[in-house]
């Protein structure tokens, strides 16, 4: 029987558990030192040790340990003093070595939190989501199912293998399960990814796009009686690949396993496809059986023993927390609410803050980068970190705006000259010969031309009917050419028709 | 020319009485003579070895100074990856593979201007005691062609004991060096685990694996080490320290004033008659010479051979996974429409041998949910208390002796069908490999009852290689001595066509 969303959480309450596997960004891969640029020619970007050629043996990346512990530190992790790797034995044409190097029952990080605040009709709620391990592994290669119709294994005339990212480091976050969050699971599920893509950002460990699949989110979500301590069968839905899909995913499972609850049947414990376009998932894998990975400790490997010192200068070193930024700017720039979260939702924090420390008023930083600009860059489908202005060049605009040589209007005309590869501000006023006119005389001579070829609003004005001075003003920014002061306009135009 | 030792035919060479082409091209006409009876080698690489040769005559006749072993030939163990060179490991699942890349001990052979003459036979990935498990047939010892060379670097033994080559080189995962040296009359040597790059070494189980060196005499065996050791970043395993002074220790020949220690558990019931009697005579000659011999116990080597038959397995059975027909080697069962799994699973059915099957399936079931314990970690508690036993015993003696093998060269296929007797040739090698020390074997005489070899094995501390030549130079000096010549003189000639 179809139900709504309110029927789930009326009787049933979901409980939450996230894997987030996250490509790190470092030069070279976990175990070689082949490179990891996105996107290059299949198989260029291989070697004996990634291709698993006889003899060939694993190194460990120091970069990749080091961003390991900086994501633990943020996620307010233990660091252990020592962990092994371990291989998970299974066989998969894409993973060369037929096992992959991970992390068994020694994860490098264990037991943290992170904290999530979302709006809710109460208000701001605030959740905490509990870290079971952080851990380091190696990515698979990719299989490219040729011939059949869908794109997968199933029905695939025959497959093709490209090994660039098999050894591409892996860090997967794990959390404890996660009760609690009634009705606003699916949102705390995509606070609880952001929170982490921030965080993540902000270590400068990780291109964290989603899109690429340098964050990959893996959603499990069972269902009980609310008020029931035991926890039901749970899902896991692979690969969700945007915070959107996130909500859209757990939201979605929720009700089908309702619906299979309600019937009296049962959920299966299975692996599941999201579906970007219906929103619904599709059964993978059964996991009825746990597979047996066969883990044992990677003989090829030595133990990863940090010292503490290092460790406690990486976590001196940590960055802001990404939610305590937020709380900091909102206060220092004074920003409503609502502004703020528009800001957060168009991704334009950093650029904005970059561009007040150049000098910039916050408010006007935020009006042009939330304004034209994101105007523009949506106007050429692209995004704002790929137009060509800088927060420099913003600043310089904000500046001259101040010092009454450009009118808000005239700035925006910069802004597009700037996009459009004109030159800096100062070069982009200079070439359209862009300026205020700051000429009372030639502005008075331009008034009483409007208010003669207006006289019956001119009356108005004089008879203290201000509101229609309006009209006047425009006419005179026309006359001017749009190059004039409108609020020197104003009291010229108003001190002329005696107020 | 071949019956010389490597340490000789380097004076030659430095002498100018000789060339490394001449050199080389005696060994590969000996090879040619008498490896149809032998089958020491899988592949003989006669084109490139004369042209290293060639090459390194040129570079002593323009002045460069050059190692003492360049120009001198080698048989190197099928387990080791060489540049475009077949590289099977004994198994047919590899047959026609050739590596695009060196391992790292072969860089080091070729920098310093060895002259690698082939490739030689094994127990299919080093699994086994005797060469019989080889995919491409056993190879047959030079002592008594209808016997086994033992293994599983018996290609490499042979071909030293044949003369095919003065020098070779090996692996010793439970005793593949030191066995086959034992049967084979000549001297091997185990590095500390750790010591020589296991970077291209196929893996058996890497946890015990290591590469070493076969020489006729002590110095030759330690001519070899030396080029093989050293610390190598491409493998995470690898000891990064100076490499003990192995060659001027095989020179030293000097036991004055050191403490021997006989392993009680390495003796006894089990051990061939004419086996005990050449070790004790050995222990008698180093008395004589001043070293203060005493007995150490070892309780916990009782469970090494168990141990081992878990930890390697387990290890195996993931080391090779990887032979999946996806990437190199052999593909069979690859018709229209077969999906990867089932080629994976027919390839894997016929290019791997029973042995290997064998610990395959041992080993999955030892790592298996359930087990895990059980087996695996068991075995792993057994190691920790072997390496305690040594520990103590260490505090006790300088090195600690036994003999190699408990007996001599068996029948060909007279163990083959029975796993535990053949697994039992290495119960007093096998300590040595989980412990990740190092051991030396070297012959002691020939047993009485078979006349043919015994080995006389050398134990010491992690990194403290030197002990072994000193020790064993020593022994070495006195047995040649005594018998007016080395032992391997003694060896059947197998020349001219039967």
């Amino acid at each position: 029987m179809a139900l709504t969303y309110d029927d789930v959480i009326s009787k049933y309450e979901p409980v939450l558990g996230l894997e987030v596997h996250v490509e790190l960004n470092t030069e070279s891969k976990m175990f070689c030192s082949c490179s990891t640029t996105f996107g290059a020619e299949p198989n260029t970007q291989t070697c004996p040790v990634c291709l698993a050629l006889p003899g060939a043996l694993p190194v460990v990346n120091a970069t990749a340990i080091e961003s390991t512990i900086k994501i633990g530190l943020a996620l307010n992790c233990q660091i252990a003093p020592y962990s092994r790797f371990a291989r998970k034995n299974y066989f998969y044409p894409d993973m060369p070595k037929n096992f992959q190097i991970s992390q068994y029952d020694e994860p490098i990080c264990f037991d943290g939190y992170v904290d999530v605040e979302i709006e809710t009709e109460e208000g701001p709620k605030q959740f905490r989501i509990e870290i079971e391990r952080v851990h380091m592994e190696e990515d698979t290669g990719k299989s490219l199912h040729v011939g059949g119709a869908t794109g997968r294994i199933h029905g695939a005339e025959y497959s093709l293998l490209d090994y660039n990212r098999a050894g591409i480091p892996l860090v997967e976050i794990v959390t404890k399960i996660v009760p609690g969050t009634g009705k606003y699971a699916p949102e705390v599920a995509k606070a609880y990814v952001a929170e982490l893509r921030d965080i993540l950002r902000g270590l400068k460990v990780s291109d964290v796009k989603m899109e690429q699949g340098s964050l990959r989110c893996d959603a499990n979500v069972s269902l009980r009686l609310i008020g029931s301590d035991v926890l039901g069968t749970r899902s896991e839905t692979k690969n969700v690949n945007s915070l959107r899909s996130v909500e859209r995913a757990i939201r979605g499972e929720m009700i089908r396993h309702a619906e299979l609850l309600n019937d009296g049947k049962k959920v299966k414990q299975e692996t599941r496809h999201f579906q970007e376009d219906t929103g619904l998932t599709r059964s993978g894998r059964s996991k009825e059986q746990a597979e047996d990975y066969r883990y044992f400790p990677e003989p090829d490997l030595v133990p990863v023993a940090p010292d503490a010192s290092w460790i406690e200068t990486l976590r001196a070193a940590l960055p802001e927390r990404p939610s305590l930024r937020r709380k900091r700017l909102k206060e220092e720039w004074s920003v409503p609410d609502k502004e703020m979260a528009a800001m957060i939702n168009a991704d334009v924090l950093d650029i904005v803050e970059s561009t007040v420390l150049l000098g910039a008023d916050p408010t006007k930083a935020r009006t042009w980068w939330l304004g034209e600009i994101s105007r523009i860059a949506n106007e050429k489908e692209t995004a704002i970190a790929d137009l060509s202005i800088t927060p420099a060049d913003v600043a310089e605009i904000v500046a001259l705006v101040a010092a009454g040589e450009l009118t808000d209007k005239l700035a925006r005309q910069v802004v597009e000259g700037v996009i459009a590869g004109e030159g800096k501000p100062s070069e982009v006023v200079a070439k359209r010969g862009i300026k205020v006119v700051n000429d009372d005389g030639a502005l008075m001579a331009a008034i009483e031309k409007v208010c003669a070829e207006q006289a019956e609003t001119a009356d108005k004005v004089r008879n203290g009917h201000v509101p229609a001075a309006g009209a006047l003003i425009g006419a005179v920014m026309k006359e001017t050419k749009g190059q004039a002061d409108a609020a020197r306009v104003r009291e010229l135009l108003l001190g002329h028709l005696g107020h | 020319m071949i019956k010389k030792t490597a340490a000789q035919m380097s004076a030659s060479l430095t002498s100018g009485e000789t060339t490394s082409v001449a050199l080389t091209q005696s060994h590969l006409d000996r090879i040619n003579e008498v490896d149809s009876k032998v089958k020491a080698f899988l592949h003989v690489d006669g084109e490139n070895a004369l042209a290293q040769a060639a090459k390194v005559d040129a570079e002593r006749a323009a002045g460069k100074k050059l190692h003492p072993l360049a120009g001198v030939p080698l048989a190197l163990k099928d387990v080791l990856a060489q540049e475009g060179v077949p590289t099977t490991a004994g198994s047919k699942i590899l047959q026609g593979w050739k590596p695009p890349y060196d391992s790292t001990v072969v860089s080091k052979l070729k920098q310093a201007g060895i002259v690698i003459l082939g490739k030689t036979n094994m127990d299919e990935f080093a699994m086994g005691s005797s060469t019989e498990n080889s995919g491409y047939g056993p190879t047959f010892n030079p002592w008594d062609l209808t016997r086994t060379p033992g293994g599983s670097s018996g290609g490499s033994a042979a071909a030293v004991s044949a003369f095919e080559a003065p020098i070779a080189v090996g692996s010793d995962t439970g005793g593949s060096i030191r066995q086959p040296a034992a049967l084979t009359g000549i001297v091997g040597v185990r590095p500390t685990y750790g010591a020589v790059s296991r970077y291209g070494l196929i893996a058996y189980s890497s946890s015990l694996d290591q590469a070493g060196p076969f020489g006729r005499t002590v110095l030759d065996t330690a001519m070899l080490h030396e080029v093989m050791a050293g610390h190598d970043p491409k493998d995470a395993t690898s000891i990064n320290a100076a490499v003990p002074n192995v060659v001027s220790a095989a020179r030293s020949a000097d036991v004055k004033g050191k403490k021997i220690g006989v392993i009680k558990q390495l003796q006894g019931s089990g051990y061939q008659a004419g086996v005990l009697a050449r070790f004790n005579e050995s222990l008698d000659l180093l008395a004589s010479l001043g070293a203060e011999i005493v007995e150490v116990d070892c309780p916990s080597f009782e469970f090494a051979l168990a141990a081992y038959y878990l930890i390697a397995p387990s290890e195996c059975s993931s080391n090779l996974a990887r032979f999946d027909a996806m990437r190199y080697g052999l593909r069979t069962g690859d018709d229209n429409g077969a999906s990867a799994e089932s080629v994976m699973n027919a390839t894997r059915e016929a290019g791997f041998g029973r042995e290997v099957k064998r610990r395959i399936i041992l080993g999955t079931y030892a790592l298996s949910s359930g087990y895990y314990d059980a087996y695996y970690g068991s075995a792993q508690k057994i190691r920790t208390l072997i390496i305690e036993d040594y520990k103590k015993a260490f505090t006790q003696a300088d090195v600690l002796v036994s003999p190699t093998s408990p007996i001599t060269a068996f029948k060909i296929g007279e163990k083959s069908e029975d796993p535990i007797a053949m697994y039992l040739a290495d119960v007093a090698t096998i300590p040595v490999n989980l412990a990740g020390i190092c051991g030396m074997s070297l012959p002691a005489g020939l047993a009485d009852e078979d006349g043919l070899p015994v080995g006389f094995q050398i134990m010491a501390p992690a990194m403290q290689d030197q002990r072994l030549y000193e020790v064993g130079s020593a022994l070495e000096a006195a047995l040649v001595s005594k018998w007016g010549g080395h032992l391997i003189d003694q060896v059947p000639a197998l020349g001219g066509a039967k």
